[in-house]
């Protein structure tokens, strides 16, 4: 089974705001979109990411073939222990995550 | 008026664009050149200590051929938080680098100013009037308070659209805004001449990143806008890159938690029925965004308190024992520092490259490789401390026994001497809360000055 770093064009995260981590994953086609949004729920997100259920925001968006994964940052932006000012290098574990969906 | 162009040269001021994509757009005649010049993704830091994140000189040459593109068109240049994070400091460096640019071309320019400094005595005293206020959802900060407000060093106001609409109105030449929403600089010439203020800070939210939203994609080149009656098209400033229906879908996503809103002071743009079409030679059409205005004005604060000053300190090791051991051996490092000087007043953090020195504690496979690069700050309110602490941890983890250590002579690589750097002061978001406002120009204040 493939995993998400094969089968999406873009696997990226950023920071949304100094609080929150945002990941986008954008897929070839709308409906690889939607099958991944399907697949991917957030109690897979918070085993990888190592947050709660409830701290974790999905989100399909159709015009874009893109889903958005929203979670909280470890340490807002910029404070003392940081380690990703940008929030940009969040985005490894999504690279090797197998949903059960080829396209 | 059936359309409006506007321009946008790169997508932060200072970041510098090429001059061929600049004369590119002038050809095809804007009515005004905006930018933004502002982030807080840089961290608190540069609102707290009132310094810029880009370098006077760059700001200085893309303000110089900027002023001079819009002098020779007759447009407005409008500039966004400028000096970065947008206070008063900011603002005056900004002005002063606009006044040398203006005086290089011999020009006098009637210049717009919109600071958005918030003061603590005032805004104490609109807490204690009771005005509504809460924290940004997911901020984790407490209510708004007395308290948060005398220990914020600086506050800023992210302005909206409207001061920035009101300035161009007077005619000015150019505007300098102070801290204010990315979207402003670009959705106000929209909003004073009566276009849709849905359509305008979507076209606003694509352009505000430069060619960021182009393919191949640039923060240092630009983007045209043309914002018609119904809908708007945007085109990329070279003609190296190319904007497509998926570069321009793919931005609503960027750096936003919700793709479908685009939130300004006094509503947003709904964008989950915009429609996005090729319009041929690297064009896209974009309809259907919609302004949904909101009962209640909010504006945004943003607050910065001192955490202390800060050392660091960068060292490798290349040992499998010591790499093995590395947790206890830290651990015992920074209690024999805290039977040495105590603890309370200090902070250490450490990072383990080439382990987890990205991730953290969220790292899925904290494997060490065959070396680790180690890079600890300490901070503390006193930089004596600060200093005192980083050289004992450094000192002792570097000479620290262990069982089987064969590494006698010391346990670390430093690359650097001094090995303990100082890293200046560090800051905190200590404030990060909407507030109500009575009206648009509330957390606003405009002048109008000569430069040149």
């Amino acid at each position: 089974m493939p995993a998400l770093g094969d089968i999406a064009k873009v696997v990226r995260s950023k920071n949304a705001g100094p609080f929150t981590i945002t990941l986008d994953i954008i897929l070839p086609s709308v409906e690889c979109a939607r099958r991944v949004y399907e697949a991917l729920t957030p109690e897979l997100v918070a085993r990888l990411y190592r947050v709660d259920t409830g701290e974790v925001e999905i989100i399909y968006y159709a015009p874009a073939r893109a889903v958005k994964v929203n979670i909280p940052r470890l340490v807002p932006a910029g404070h003392p222990g940081d380690t990703d000012v940008y929030g940009a290098q969040q985005h490894a574990p999504l690279l090797g995550l197998e949903v059960g969906v080829e396209c | 008026m059936a359309e409006m162009r506007i321009l946008s040269p790169t997508a932060i001021l200072g970041y510098g664009f090429p001059l061929e994509s600049l004369n590119r757009g002038l050809r095809d005649e804007p009515d005004v050149i905006a930018v933004d010049a502002g982030s807080t993704d840089p961290g608190p830091y540069y609102l707290g200590e009132g310094v810029p994140f880009v370098s006077e000189e760059a700001v200085e040459r893309d303000l110089y051929h900027l002023l001079r593109a819009s002098l020779e068109r007759g447009v407005p240049l409008v500039i966004g938080s400028a000096g970065g994070a947008g206070a008063g400091p900011h603002v005056d460096w900004a002005l002063r680098i606009l006044g040398r640019a203006a005086e290089r071309l011999g020009a006098r320019i009637r210049v717009g100013v919109i600071r958005s400094d918030v003061s603590r005595e005032a805004l104490v005293e609109r807490i204690r009037g009771g005005a509504y206020s809460e924290a940004v959802a997911g901020s984790g900060l407490p209510p708004l308070s007395e308290e948060l407000v005398r220990g914020s060093v600086r506050i800023v106001a992210q302005v909206g659209v409207e001061p920035f609409a009101r300035l161009l109105g007077e005619g000015v030449d150019v505007v300098v805004g102070g801290r204010s929403v990315d979207v402003a600089p670009f959705a106000a010439l929209p909003w004073l001449r009566g276009f849709d203020k849905g359509l305008a800070v979507h076209i606003a939210k694509i352009l505000e990143c430069g060619a960021l939203a182009a393919e191949p994609g640039s923060g240092s080149d630009g983007m045209m806008g043309i914002l018609r009656r119904g809908e708007f098209e945007v085109y990329p400033l070279s003609p190296a890159r190319k904007a497509t229906v998926e570069s321009v879908a793919e931005h609503a996503l960027y750096e936003r938690a919700d793709p479908f809103r685009e939130y300004v002071p006094g509503g947003y743009a709904d964008l989950s029925n915009a429609s996005y079409e090729p319009a041929g030679e690297g064009r896209v059409i974009v309809r259907g965004s919609r302004w949904v205005p909101l009962e209640r004005r909010l504006v945004k604060l943003e607050g910065a308190r001192l955490a202390g000053h800060r050392y660091i300190v960068v060292a490798g090791s290349r040992d499998p024992g010591f790499i093995g051991r590395l947790d206890s051996l830290v651990g015992k490092a920074l209690r024999t520092v805290e039977s040495l000087v105590g603890a309370g007043d200090y902070r250490v953090y450490f990072r383990v490259y080439g382990r987890n020195g990205v991730m953290g504690p969220r790292e899925p496979s904290p494997e060490p490789g065959h070396e680790v690069g180690l890079v600890f700050e300490v901070v503390s309110a006193s930089k004596m401390r600060a200093k005192t602490v980083a050289g004992l941890v450094r000192s002792t983890l570097l000479h620290l026994g262990w069982e089987g250590r064969k590494t006698t002579a010391g346990n670390l690589a430093f690359p650097f001497s001094p090995s303990d750097i100082y890293a200046g002061r560090v800051y905190e978001w200590s404030i990060w809360h909407l507030i109500e406002e009575g009206d648009p120009l509330e957390n606003a204040r405009l002048e109008i000055v000569g430069a040149g």
